[in-house]
């Protein structure tokens, strides 16, 4: 598998546009491209979505295709399968990850398994969008990060964009794919800016991870929003440490040779995901890593995450629980 | 062919010849299963023949269906062929899902058939989903979920009917109230004497029909059929029906009685409607012995050769996971090999 880069691989008429922005552009290109592609999801037509994802689409494309759903998660995310596997290809909006114990059932059992079940002879080009994280003060019901449950689901893809390129290539991949795949969205990067390539042919292939920054002395995986805060962190340490950045991007399938190769230069390896970190993504980064790359390390791997706990309310609660750029700089500061 | 005309003698036939396949069928794989030949779970479709048959007949031959955990029956009235159902059975490569699936699992989409199910409940909003499409894609075609009466105590069924009937899409939602869910009586499990009454929660027409007489449901669903495909929306049809066997082989039934089943089987669907039709002079008591041996043997040979067909390659387990190609899975497998495979 290649390694996408930074400039988005060779497409180079880029835009400023927040992460937001970014899936926009995706879904709407998406829609333009392809007759089969529609939107659905609680309030994501007149009302744009409850975190403004979806915006005016239903302007363009009216009501058909980007339409509302009464609040049944279980119900609209089992019409998504039967629809994929009579042909069409739904983009459904789950408002808070929480919320797919709902309907997990329908993910679980029929959208991963029917086409293995079926021996083949069905495809299920659904596409999941879903939002994760916490930091807005919206307490534990409403701030959770699952994307390792559907990782480790055999059927599903999962990817989670760490920037605003990765957000609008993973969501064009992931609604062209034949495949169920859920796009994990932190919700507390959608106002986050970058550049991002404009042409509609811009997409980032499954299963690859871009090395957003080099660096010789450490490499730091990250995911979502731990993207953002380890390239501030990389920044402040320059001429300390070099730090090498890589967005993970798809957490399965999950590009293990780019995550060699890095460690093989640097020695050295944090893997940074808002994620609780029993049994997590962070066990996959660092069991492939140990597998196959074991000796390149110089020193153990480190682990930056949530430390198994669920997300509380208080702001003073909340900032303790989740992981930053100091969290990443400690993991550094014991390995370097 | 699945549509089919029951107005007319040849449409009657057809009518009875599956009835009879079904029944056949599931006897055989009844046998097949005590003799210890099949592996996993069956769930027989007997005594239920006049739903799946008179529903499925009224529909047309591009229409959906999705279905249960007990779906031979389904996929007979389907079109489906027995010999690669047998095959599924079995676990060969021959059968539906090329042994991927076993028999709560057969489907064979270019057919309509969306597949039997394991998760009692999961179905109505798969159809509700497949009625999308063909309501998105301005195509006549219907999609009829099937469910047990069991099945109604799930949550997902109300928000799969409720989807389809707040957007008037092309469905239909047939309840086999055979009584029972697994052990459990239906009045144990819900406290309407008439499952079609739910119905009124959606603002959908709602029937109750004897599901034992295979005219009735073919009526009742013919006519959801014509208000699906002209834009009015799903209707929910309870049909009124028993199973003979066990929820499984081996179950020792200890919720009725011989004397129960007797009653139900003195209105058999398939005896009745043959009487019906050899008063009318449509058939005759001989001929219609003669389809029948002829349809036990057609059963007794595709059991006998799915008995003798290939097994799947081992290493077909690794197949058909994605439409792309996951190097993972390949690595790991080869990992796991007891001959260590290298990366
Ligand atoms: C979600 C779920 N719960 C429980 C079961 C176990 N189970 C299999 S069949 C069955 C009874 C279903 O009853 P009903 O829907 O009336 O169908 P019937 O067996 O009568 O055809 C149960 C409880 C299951 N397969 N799926």
């Amino acid at each position: 598998m290649s390694t996408d880069t930074a400039s988005g691989g060779g497409f180079s008429d880029t835009e400023t546009m927040t992460v937001r922005e970014a899936i926009r552009q995706a879904l709407r290109e998406e829609l333009e491209r392809d007759e089969d592609v529609f939107v659905m999801g609680e309030d994501v037509g007149r009302f744009g979505g409850v975190l403004g994802v979806t915006g005016d689409l239903v302007e363009q494309f009216g009501e058909e295709r980007v339409r509302d759903t009464p609040i049944s998660e279980a119900g609209f995310t089992g019409a998504s399968v039967g629809a994929a596997a009579t042909g069409t290809r739904p983009v459904v909006e789950i408002m808070f990850s929480d919320f797919i114990g709902v309907c997990s059932e329908q993910i679980l059992n029929q959208m991963a398994k029917n086409r293995y079940m079926f021996g083949g002879k069905t495809e299920m080009p659904v596409t999941i969008r879903t939002t994760e994280g916490g930091g807005m003060g919206a307490a534990s019901q409403h701030s959770g990060t699952i994307h390792t449950w559907f990782a480790h689901l055999p059927g599903i893809m999962a990817v989670a964009p760490g920037t605003a390129h990765a957000a609008k290539g993973l969501t064009k991949a992931a609604i062209r794919s034949n495949d169920p795949v859920i796009v994990f969205e932190n919700k507390q990067i959608y106002e986050q800016e970058g550049e991002v390539p404009v042409s509609e042919d811009y997409t980032i292939p499954l299963g690859t991870a871009s090395v957003e920054r080099e660096g010789d002395d450490v490499t730091v995986v990250a995911t979502q929003r731990m993207v953002g805060e380890s390239l501030g962190l990389a920044d402040e340490l320059e001429g300390e440490t070099s730090v090498e950045v890589i967005d993970l991007q798809s957490l399965y399938p999950m590009d293990t040779d780019t995550l060699l190769k890095s460690v093989e230069k640097t020695g050295r390896l944090v893997v940074a995901d808002e994620s609780p970190l029993s049994y997590g993504t962070h066990a996959e980064v660092v069991a492939r890593v140990q597998e196959e790359g074991f000796f390149s390390l110089d020193a153990p791997i480190q682990r930056v995450g949530v430390a198994d706990t669920h997300i509380p309310f208080s702001p003073v609660l909340e900032e303790e629980i989740l992981p930053h750029a100091e969290d990443v700089r400690a993991a550094i500061d014991r390995v370097v | 062919m699945v549509s089919i005309d029951i107005e007319t003698e040849d449409g009657q036939r057809e009518i009875l010849r599956r009835m009879l396949t079904i029944r056949a069928f599931d006897t055989k794989a009844g046998e097949l299963f005590a003799d210890g030949e099949l592996p996993g779970f069956v769930h027989l479709y007997i005594g239920e023949e006049a739903v799946g048959v008179g529903a499925i007949s009224a529909l047309e031959e591009q229409d959906y269906i999705t279905s249960t955990h007990r779906g031979h029956g389904h996929c007979i009235s389907k079109g489906l062929d027995t010999y690669q159902m047998m095959a599924e059975l079995y676990g060969k490569r021959d059968g539906y899902c090329n042994g991927k699936g076993g028999s709560m699992h057969i489907a064979d989409v270019d057919a309509g058939m969306l597949g039997a199910n394991g998760i009692v409940g999961a179905g109505p909003p798969l159809a509700t989903g497949a009625a999308l499409t063909a309501d998105y894609k301005g195509e006549d075609k219907v999609a009829l979920a099937f469910f047990g009466d069991g099945a109604v105590a799930q949550g997902q069924v109300h928000e799969g009917i409720n989807l389809a009937a707040t957007w008037d899409l092309p469905a239909i939602f047939v309840v086999e109230n055979n009584h029972f869910g697994e052990a459990t009586p239906m009045e144990q499990q819900h406290n309407v004497e008439h499952l079609s009454a739910t119905a009124e929660a959606y603002d959908i027409p709602g029937f109750t029909v004897d599901g034992m007489d295979v005219t009735a449901v073919y009526e009742a669903v013919k006519e959801a059929r014509e208000r699906a495909s002209s834009g009015e929306g799903p209707t929910f049809i309870e049909a009124d029906t028993y199973r003979y066997e066990g929820h499984f082989e081996g179950d020792h039934q200890p919720y009725r009685t011989e004397e129960d089943i007797e009653l139900w089987k003195d209105r058999d669907a398939i005896e009745t409607f043959k009487n019906r039709l050899v008063e009318a002079g449509a058939i005759t008591q001989e001929e219609f012995e003669e389809m029948r041996d002829e349809i036990e043997a057609e059963i007794d040979d595709a059991a006998e050769r799915a008995k003798e067909a290939d097994y799947p390659d081992p290493s077909e387990a690794y197949e058909d996971m994605f439409n792309a190609t996951v190097p993972e899975i390949n690595d790991f497998a080869a990992r796991m090999r007891a001959d260590g495979g290298e990366r």
